[in-house]
């Protein structure tokens, strides 16, 4: 599936919720099947900056594609990430980097996006693309 | 007779809407709501007379001076001050703290010793690990004990001929704890070391008698005692501000300037470079007013009782600890539930219309003390109400639920 498919997929997914609570349960539900990076890894170096909680990403290059894993200790940061994950994993660089992130608004986030949300969703996506961009260069030379 | 829910409807945010529920505000440490004698008094001075001060001939300038001044004799008067040139108005309390760090610099050597509570805010850790760094002088810190409360008897030991500084918060903005500042200002003095006190978090809930005290230096800031932002109050005792040199340079604080030579301002002036907020001093002053009308004691009872009420509450949620459990503290509850992370909770409660802090409190060698990465902070105001600690409860019981 394309990154738009997957987008679609999520707010479609979403829409069924007619409260926060349950869209909340959901995304608890959503970070329980999180790929999880390897407790070793869990080292400063893959830490993601201005989160309150923890965020742990790992990414991999698989062929053309990249792979994330990730982890944290809240466990709604966690549900983010999974979100992020879901539509980022398994991409080629260039489509991630050019990905827009307009469905987070649409599924009933947009919160997460305000800079005085310490959860650091905008510093995931950074780190998200930072990754992409760093595979798209390896891949180009 | 103290009526909460008439002083309620003079704050005009409290009757606000937050994720369509009534706002509950329960983050009155980081800063606390404004009554509506404030908010008119910074509208009357921007619609009636506002002008700079202190050079002005023109009877605009005359009268924006005067109120500044007599807010800084209203202040003078709260904090039980000897003299008026005593009050240094600042940008608030971190402000006040660098001024003091900074000044030092020139009078501190090496090998020198400063003392610091392990209970502090960062910004009364970093000005003086930054003045430790420039001078050569060692930093010393007074531990804590499980109940979040300093360990006076270490204190003890720290102190020597070698000790010049001890800077200590009056009450704890992670916890609430109140320390024991009389104790530490008359232990320090019999080294000479001069005491600074940061009232931060004390000047809502009480009304420090600055004279009695003895500090040597005192700083606070007008937010979070119903002022404006962007002003505060460093206290001095007049033959230490006349010891430490100005701060920044500009005009206000001169007395007469040549490409030779500069002559200082006196106090308070010498510490006052450039415009003051001038409308926020003013409004500091009809902010302390406020407060006076309401009265401390009637405060302290009100916060006390929603203090214990809250207390009770919350220890009933199975899972749930409390840091910061002295005997001396004030409305403030800093807590966590067992398995769940403080900034799951302080999310689903602010969905609703509840809010309270999460996070290390800019305190991390506290929540280092205690091996967490945070704890959800509840701090209540004269202003808070009974049924509000109920609403509180229920959500972290539903936040809980959710969570786990």
């Amino acid at each position: 599936m394309t990154i738009e498919q997957i987008q679609e997929e999520l707010i479609d997914e979403f829409s069924m919720f007619d409260d926060w609570m349950q869209r909340y349960e959901y995304m608890i539900d959503l970070g329980k099947s999180l790929p999880l990076i390897d407790e070793a890894k869990k080292t400063d170096d893959k830490l993601i900056k201005g989160c309150q909680s923890k965020v742990w990403l790992d990414a991999g290059l698989n062929g053309e594609k990249v792979n994330f894993k990730a982890d944290s200790d809240a466990i709604i940061t966690k549900g983010i990430i999974a979100i992020l994950i879901r539509v980022f994993d398994d991409q080629a660089p260039e489509d991630i980097l050019s990905a827009k992130m307009d469905f987070i608004d649409e599924i009933g986030l947009k919160e997460h996006l305000s800079p005085t949300r310490a959860n650091g969703l905008v510093s995931m996506v950074k780190q998200l693309k930072l990754y992409a961009l760093g595979y798209q260069a390896q891949l180009n030379s | 007779m103290f009526d909460v829910h008439a002083i309620r409807k003079e704050f005009p945010i409290l009757s606000r809407e937050v994720n369509g529920y009534s706002l509950v505000y329960l983050d009155n440490a980081a800063t606390s709501q404004k009554p509506q004698q404030v908010i008119d008094a910074i509208v009357d001075y921007y619609s009636n007379y506002n002008a700079n001060i202190h050079r002005g001939v023109h009877s605009l300038s005359q009268e924006a001076t005067d109120a500044y001044e007599a807010a800084r004799k209203k202040i003078q008067a709260h904090f039980s001050v000897k003299h008026s040139h005593e009050v240094i108005l600042t940008p608030g309390t971190t402000h006040g703290i660098n001024l003091v760090a900074n000044g030092f610099s020139s009078l501190l050597k090496e090998g020198d010793e400063i003392i610091v509570s392990a209970l502090e805010h960062h910004s009364n850790i970093v000005p003086w690990q930054m003045l430790c760094e420039r001078t050569g002088a060692i930093l010393k810190v007074i531990p804590i004990d499980e109940d979040g409360v300093l360990k006076m008897d270490a204190f003890d030991t720290l102190l020597s001929k070698k000790t010049k500084l001890v800077f200590v918060n009056h009450i704890s903005n992670a916890l609430g704890t109140i320390n024991p500042i009389k104790y530490i200002i008359d232990e320090a003095h019999k080294y000479d070391a001069a005491v600074l006190i940061d009232g931060a978090q004390a000047c809502s809930h009480i009304k420090p008698n600055l004279a009695a005290l003895d500090c040597d230096f005192y700083v606070t800031s007008a937010h979070k005692m119903c002022g404006p932002t962007g002003v505060g109050m460093l206290y001095g005792k007049e033959e230490w501000l006349e010891k430490l040199p100005p701060y920044q340079g500009g005009g206000e604080m001169i007395a007469e300037v040549s490409f030779e030579k500069t002559t200082y301002a006196g106090l308070p002036h010498k510490f006052e470079a450039g415009t003051p907020n001038i409308c926020g001093g003013i409004a500091f002053g009809v902010a302390i007013d406020y407060l006076n009308n309401i009265g401390f004691d009637a405060i302290a009872a009100h916060e006390e009782k929603l203090l214990k009420y809250a207390t009770k509450k919350l220890l009933a949620i199975d899972g749930l600890k409390i840091y910061g459990t002295g005997t001396q503290k004030t409305s403030v509850i800093s807590f966590n539930i067992e398995g769940i992370h403080p900034y799951d909770i302080g999310t689903i409660v602010d969905k609703l219309g509840i809010a309270v802090r999460t996070g290390h409190h800019c305190a991390q060698p506290i929540m280092n003390f205690f091996n967490i990465p945070g704890t959800v902070r509840a701090s209540f105001a004269f202003y808070n109400t009974m049924e509000e600690v109920d609403k509180l409860v229920s959500a972290v019981e539903r936040a809980k639920m959710m969570l786990q």
